[in-house]
């Protein structure tokens, strides 16, 4: 499963900290290992409904710190299984960041956006040249750069793919790069 | 080579362990620059685990790389709660029992690694946000989540990132009913729940040696709570004591250099310090304890990986001795670990807790999870030493987690609102 170049969607925008107990409540997480029952839970502490009204493709916007606190995956695999295509958000809480990668769910850092975009805005996010663009009027955000094994593990839809593909880790290569290099 | 990095006085903890361990490459790195770090030691529990477990056999890898080096921690939700819970137990148990890997049940991860593995200059990870608490002795810990847990166990090793590192330099001595958690509940509060994101802590400064090793575990434990990715207690004779009385050995004494490069130096004097309470929702917002007095309560809990500990325990019976938890509020106490509570009951805590209407329970995380033991109910109102206090954490969304040392957390059982320890020591 490889994630297109370009993601459009509506935006949903949120606040600056929003954190995994928020994003899905550890009494729903830790009774299942089934992703689809996780987005059941998504963003539960904002609203139990959401996973009713959130649209296959949506897009996240968020503020600093997105998905603070516990280091539970199944946050960005909620959010992914619930249909959202990518999250831009001024900063992500360094778990959170690493676990989007593993699991394929793109996760663009935008310093400033999320002061340029409004709730249901059309985006197009671009996981090849890393960037988020605002269709009203086709500005262009540029993201925060990523070292390219983590692109490509989070386009190559995450580690079970990767290692399924490959029969390797992306930091088995990164090793002998950096030896070579 | 890696001896000169050891000694050389221009790094940082995490710049000379990074340095040190990383295969691919025998100089040092620096904050930003990735590489690949060997780990001694993985973890993870019953809620990171049951994914990782998974996803580990999605990838149809086939082996772990160590068995020995690999922990599976029954802690979160113990012993289950439900069927669903028990089914993830049941799972982790066959993986332990097929792969041949350590399985630990009734103890908090973090509490059972520092009473039995943890060691100064080990590379710990565990899927588990808390895993930091490891620096408390000088190890190189922090978390990671279920899938990269799962190319752990296939690899031994895991990509890093060299950290920035932040200096806390502490000095003085904390007043009457001020403890470790006040000193890391008012850092936490400075800062801000994002201003160590990323960061490694280092605790510096001539008031490190009058804290415990249960002090240094509950503030490197709460790092966390400012997204740090380290949070470090050099080695020093009180650590060295510690391990010389449990019987294990350092893997290696690592000593951040005197020329090392902070992105920020911090100062506090411990003496200053309040009984300090972090108001519900966000971690940081941190007040002291007066100007919450008074506040009506439902519950207050005393336990969790940050504060779940013997000194904690010890403090929070002194208070509750000869009084009862107020009529229609809830006190539950519960241990860190097996030890810890056997430690309660051979020393009298555990009759203190029952005679003053507590409640007290297994080792488990409990009511800090809302899994099991103490969750929340709508509207209700907790006053907890666990580490977070964000909406829905204890059970339901509209109820309100006040977040406090076991000492506050026992004065304001009494009274059953807020309450200031200072009046019952
Ligand atoms: S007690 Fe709370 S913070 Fe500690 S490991 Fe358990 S759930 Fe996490």
């Amino acid at each position: 499963m490889t994630i297109p170049a370009t993601l459009q969607g509506r935006a949903w925008v949120w606040p600056d900290n929003v954190n995994t107990d928020i994003i899905i409540p550890f009494r729903f997480k830790a009774r299942t290992n089934d992703p689809v029952e996780m987005a059941k839970y998504a963003m539960y502490g904002f609203d139990p409904e959401f996973y009713k009204k959130v649209k296959q493709g949506d897009l996240f916007v968020a503020g600093r710190n997105f998905g603070g606190g516990s280091s539970r995956e199944q946050a960005p695999v909620a959010i992914k299984y619930a249909g959202v295509a990518a999250v831009v958000a001024e900063s992500f809480a360094r778990i959170f960041y690493r676990n989007s990668f593993a699991i394929g769910l793109p996760a663009l850092e935008v310093p400033g956006i999320s002061n340029e975009v409004k709730q249901f805005e059309e985006l197009e996010v671009n996981v090849e040249n890393w960037s988020v663009k605002r269709l009203r009027d086709g500005r262009v955000f540029q993201a925060l750069k990523v070292p390219g094994f983590l692109r490509n593990l989070m386009r190559e839809g995450g580690l079970v793919e990767y290692y399924k593909r490959h029969k390797t880790f992306p930091w088995e290569q990164l090793q002998t790069a950096a030896a070579t290099a | 080579m890696s001896k000169t990095i050891l000694s050389d006085e221009s790094l940082t903890f995490a710049e000379k362990v990074i340095g040190m361990r990383a295969q691919s490459n025998n100089r040092p790195l620096s904050p930003g620059e990735i590489t690949v770090l060997p780990v001694d030691m993985a973890m993870a529990q019953d809620s990171t685990g049951p994914l990782a477990i998974k996803v580990f056999e999605e990838m149809g890898v086939g082996k772990v790389w160590d068995p020995s080096r690999i922990h599976l921690v029954i802690d979160h939700t113990y012993p289950a709660a439900d069927e669903k819970v028990a089914k993830l137990h049941i799972l982790m148990r066959a993986f332990a029992k097929k792969h041949g890997v350590r399985l630990v049940e009734g103890s908090i991860s973090h509490q059972h690694l520092l009473e039995n593995h943890v060691v100064p200059g080990m590379v710990l990870f565990g899927a588990d946000s808390h895993t930091c608490q490891g620096g408390a002795v000088g190890a190189f810990a922090t978390g990671v989540g279920s899938s990269e847990m799962a190319g752990l166990w296939a690899t031994g090793k895991l990509w890093v990132r060299v950290p920035e590192t932040i200096r806390v330099n502490i000095t003085g001595e904390f007043k009457k009913g001020v403890y470790a958690r006040d000193l890391i509940s008012h850092f936490i509060g400075m800062v801000g729940e994002d201003g160590g994101n990323y960061m490694s802590l280092e605790w510096k400064g001539p008031a490190v040696r009058t804290l415990s090793i249960a002090s240094r575990a509950c503030v490197s434990n709460n790092s966390m709570e400012c997204g740090c990715k380290l949070s470090i207690f050099e080695v020093d004779a009180l650590t060295q004591e510690y391990f010389r009385s449990v019987g294990r050995e350092s893997i290696q004494e690592v000593h951040a250099g005197l020329k090392a490069t902070y992105k920020d130096t911090h100062d506090v004097e411990l003496g200053k310090l309040e009984p300090e309470v972090a108001e519900p929702g966000n971690v940081d917002k941190v007040k002291s304890v007066d100007e919450l007095e008074g506040t009506p309560i439902d519950q207050s809990f005393i336990g969790s990986s940050t504060n779940g500990r013997v000194e904690d325990l010890v403090v929070a019976a002194k208070i509750l001795k000869g009084h009862r938890v107020k009529t229609g509020s809830r006190c539950i106490v519960t241990p860190a670990s097996r030890q810890v509570f056997e430690y309660a009951i051979s020393n009298g805590l555990a009759e203190t807790f029952l005679q003053s209407g507590a409640v007290f329970t297994n080792a488990t995380c409990g009511a800090c999870v809302g899994t099991h033991l103490g969750a929340l109910g709508e509207n209700e109102v907790c006053i907890s030493s666990s580490p977070r206090n964000y909406t829905g954490r204890m059970g339901a969304t509209s109820a309100k987690i006040y977040l406090a040392s076991p000492a506050t957390c026992a004065a304001s059982a009494i009274e059953g609102k807020i309450a200031d320890p200072r009046k019952y020591l």
